[in-house]
This record gives structure tokens, sequence and C-alpha cells, in this order.
């Protein structure tokens, strides 16, 4: 047996060690949203100067003359990431389905799941590279959106997957029994009812992985590059919002920069929106 | 549990002989994964009668019942052996057509689960899979089942709100009108009113007497009150074993096994 020893540490010490591992925690906290703050700070000083509705409609500026607008980058933004949506989100989804609904505790699944955590910790620059390396390097050997939103799509997959399969395992069994049951199939079941109990889940996986690439600037600059024309076609360099705040922000022009400012002010006001919208997309159902 | 089914001599005491049963299991065994949890059960059940199984929990009455539609598949490891014959055919065998049995054979859950769909809709979405109806013909067919579980004077005017909306007690009748909508010809319930008021299981259990006019109803039920207010037959399981298989009047005033009192009388379960 252990002899049981009393540590007598004065009452005083204690409280002031209280005190002070609570005022340190405090003062993390508040350190961490007063940076949150101040970049919101300088994005917006920064950036709404330009701000306009022709900002938004018009091409992009030359060096030196005017602001001009980011319309290109952002249909370019738009367009791959809506290509990367189509190629990612069904993908995605039914892995997801396969997790939740077919594989569950079984060794292939766990590979996939494995897998799955582990792309999502690949950094995106090395996505990038393998996008440039497997699409932009094949035959017609150049830059593309497509390959911009082939790496986009790759970014997105994991998140879709894990959001999916966690929300499709919040759906009680018994739901899923009840559907069986009635000798509805398999494939109807997961289709037309267990989607439909965690159809908000499976947005919010959509767009929490909308939001995560919308930022992303390290696997379009190889494969997406840019563009100073309308992105009619994806199959050329297309233009896009992140890797124009990277050219304009180091370029020596005064007006490209405060454009650089403005088009990250745009983002930052489209992921404070998305995310708004979930916490409005995840309240809405704990209340029902 | 552990002792291997073959090596204890078991026989189930019946006072009562089903003529041409719905259902019969025959030497039906159940696993989990390496733990057996059904032991040679030998069960006929009656046309157009209740059929209540009782039992203290982890007897195995659900498990009995989870194989008469094979719901029980769905789960890895889980494996039903033996035969369990529906309309002389052995449902267990392979290549029988699970979606059919399903329609042919209901089943009606502990907890009531609406699907995340209009009340119209959680009664018409099963029915539209498995037969070929014009839009009248469906809504025809709704508003029967809905009043065959006693539930449509209630919801006639909601049928497009949501079925999460309704009662405790409500959403179980949905659920049964849902199931009525495929036309089965035998309804399994798996306790279901255990999470349900006394009032609205009282509408159940009257609903129950009613539908076996038409169907055959497997009822496991926890409440013995209940199974002798509804039943026309009861098994009792016990340990995975049938021990007794009775007329539920008989069996309720005069049980044959002292294990059946035991459990009867509330000594054990």
């Amino acid at each position: 047996m252990t002899e049981l020893r009393l540590s007598h540490r004065p009452a005083t010490a204690r409280k002031a060690l209280d005190v002070f591992v609570r005022a340190f925690s405090v003062l993390s906290a508040a350190l961490g949203i007063f940076f949150l703050f101040w970049i919101l700070w300088v994005v917006l000083q920064k950036g709404h100067t330009v701000l306009s509705w022709s900002f938004f409609t018009s091409a992009p500026p030359s060096p030196g003359e005017g602001v001009g607008g980011i319309k290109y980058a952002l249909v370019g933004t738009l367009k791959m990431t809506g290509l990367a949506c189509l190629m990612g989100v069904p993908v995605g989804l039914l892995t997801g389905v396969y997790l939740a609904e077919f594989g569950r505790h079984g060794a292939f699944a766990s590979g996939v799941r494995f897998c799955v955590n582990l792309l999502m910790g690949i950094p995106s620059i090395l996505v990038g590279l393998f996008a440039y390396t497997i699409i932009v390097l094949a035959a017609p050997r150049h830059y593309s959106g497509n390959a911009g939103a082939f790496a986009l799509a790759i970014i997105m997959l994991p998140t879709v997957a894990r959001t999916s399969e966690d929300m499709l395992l919040l759906v009680p069994d018994a739901l899923r029994e009840s559907a069986l049951a009635l000798g509805i199939p398999r494939w109807r079941v997961i289709t037309g009812i267990l989607f439909r109990a965690a159809r908000k889940g499976l947005l919010t996986g959509v767009l929490l992985s909308v939001s995560r690439v919308s930022g992303e600037t390290a696997p379009l600059l190889f494969t997406a590059l840019n563009n100073n024309f309308y992105p009619k076609d994806l199959s050329q360099p297309t233009a896009n919002l992140t890797v124009t705040i990277y050219n304009y922000a180091m370029s020596p022009y005064d007006n490209w920069q405060r454009v650089a400012w403005g088009a990250s002010l745009v983002i930052m006001a489209f992921l404070l929106g998305v995310t708004l919208l979930l916490r409005f997309i995840l309240k809405e159902r704990h209340r029902s | 549990m552990n002792v291997p089914a073959q090596e204890t001599p078991f026989e189930t005491v019946r006072d009562v002989v089903i003529e041409n049963p719905v259902i019969s299991a025959q030497q039906l065994d159940f696993w989990y994964g390496q733990s057996q949890a059904l032991f040679a059960n030998d069960l006929d059940i009656a046309p157009r009668k209740v059929t209540a199984i009782i039992g203290p929990s982890g007897c195995g009455k659900s498990t009995h019942l989870r194989v008469y539609n094979r719901i029980f598949e769905q789960y890895r490891g889980q494996r039903a052996v033996g035969r369990v014959l529906l309309d002389g055919q052995d449902l267990l065998a392979p290549g029988t057509d699970v979606i059919a049995l399903r329609r042919r054979v209901g089943m009606i859950f502990q907890k009531p689960t609406p699907f995340p769909m209009s009340i119209f809709e959680n009664v018409a979405y099963g029915v539209r899979l498995h037969f070929a109806f014009s839009r009248k013909e469906l809504e025809q067919k709704v508003e029967e089942s809905l009043r065959a579980a006693a539930l449509w004077d209630e919801v006639k005017d909601l049928l497009h709100k949501p079925g999460t909306a309704l009662s405790g007690g409500q959403q179980q009748r949905l659920c049964i009108a849902r199931a009525l909508a495929m036309s089965p010809e035998v309804l399994l319930m798996d306790e279901p009113t255990s999470a349900i008021d006394p009032v609205a299981t009282a509408r159940i259990e009257e609903l129950v007497l009613q539908l076996k006019e038409r169907l055959t109803v497997v009822i496991v039920t926890h409440n013995m009150q209940q199974a002798a207010r509804i039943s026309d037959n009861t098994a009792f399981f016990h340990l995975g074993r049938i021990i007794e298989f009775g007329a539920t009047a008989k069996m309720f005033t005069n049980p044959s096994h002292p294990k059946t009192e035991e459990y009867i009388t509330g000594r054990f379960g």
C-alpha cells in the first residue's frame, strides 16, 4: 500500500495559481480574436476603397491606370468552383454513402476512411503539383481552368466524404430498418429517405468544402494560372480571384495592389457569408 | 447460453396445435457473431390471429421476430439457421425475393419512425414502389390505409404536414398505416407501444384487435397485461428457447411450465 500523503499547499497559493491560469487562458482567447479582427480590419480598410458596382463588372486594369474590376477573375473562380463541385461532390457523397451505409466496420471501409483522412491532410500545393503533372503536362500541354477545377475537386472530396458519412450516421438505424421493412430497395431508402433525413448535414458538408477551396491559391498557381481575358472556356488558362490577388499584390503598381485588397475583401465577405449560412442551417436543425 | 443446443435435451411445452400456420419456424437457431441467441425454436403462427411473444429482456423475442422479414440481414455477423416457412415456402432459402417478402410481411418497431416527408407521402412512398396505381387510386389507398390505422379522422386535413408533427401515438399509427398500405399478410410488431403513453397504447391495442380480421399479427411485448388482452396464442421465450406455447387464456391462468408461471407471476424478468 502506498501511503496517502496530503500536500499542504496553502490556500492562498492555490487561489493565486487559479487566478493566474484563468487570466492566462482568457488572454490567449482574446489574443486569437484580436488577430482575427486585426486581419478583418486591415482587409476592410484597404479593400473598401475600390468597392463599387463597377468593381464587379469591369475588366482588369492596365498597370497604373485606374482600378477596373475583377469580373473575369470572379467569373473564373465561380466557374472553376462550380466544375469542381460537379466532380468532387458526387464522388465525395457516394464515398460517404459507402462508408456509412455499406462498408461501416468492414476492412475495406476502414482502409477507405484512413485514405480519406490522409487525403484531407495532404498540402494543397501537392494536389496542385499532381494536377499539373497529369493534366497540364499532358497533351495539349497548357494551363487550363479544367486542371484547376480538377485540383479543387480533389481537395473538396475528403471534406464532403467525411461530413456525408458523419451526417448519415446521425440518422438512426430505426429509420433505415423501418424503410427496409416496407420492402423499399436499399438504394431508394438511401436516396429517397436517408438523404432527405440528413439533407441539412449533407448541404453543410458541401458548403464547408466550397469555403475550403474558395481561398485556395497554391493548387491554381500551376493549373489554372491566370488570364487577362474573360473565361469563356475552361480549357484555357483561367482568371481567378486568388491568383489575381497573388499577382497583383506582388506587383509594383499601386492600382493593382488596391485591386488585390478589393478581391481579398470579396473572398472574405464570401467566407463570412458561408459561415453565417452554415450557422443558420445548423440552428434550424437543432430547433426541429 | 454457452451450452450447445444439441447437448441439452429440450422440449417446448405445447398446449395448442396450429392448423395451416401462416408462418412456421422450424429448428430456428440464430447467431450474433459467435454467440448463439436462439436455440431450435419451433413456432407456428395461426392465420388471422394475434400471437404474442413474451419473455424477459434478452430472451430472444425480438431476435426471433426479426427473422420473419429478414431485417436482421443488414447487419454483419447476424445469421439465422433453420427453416421459416411462409405459406410453405422457406423464406430463409437463398434466392428468396426479400423485397417481395417484406411487402407481404410488414413490421412495426418500438419507436415510431415517420419518414422526413408529409403524412400523405409517408404512406404513399412505399405504395408507389410496389404498385402501379393512378394518382386517384393512390389517394384512395392512402385514405383507406389511414382509416384502417384509425388515424384518418385526425389527419385528413393535415395530409401535407410533415409526419414528425404528429404526437407519438399518432406517429405510431402512421407507421401502421404505412405498413398496411403494402397490403401485407402478416404484421410483425416489436414492442409497438413501449414508447407510447397509456391512452395511445389502448388505441393501438384496439386497432390490433380490428386488424386480425384481415391479417395475421405477431406481437413482441414486455407487457403481460397487453399480451393477455389482445393475443390468442402466446409463446414464452427464455434464454433463446421457447419454453411454452399455448392459448393465451390457458397460459395466463394455468401455465404448464414452472418457468412460465414464475415469469407471469412476476417472480423474475
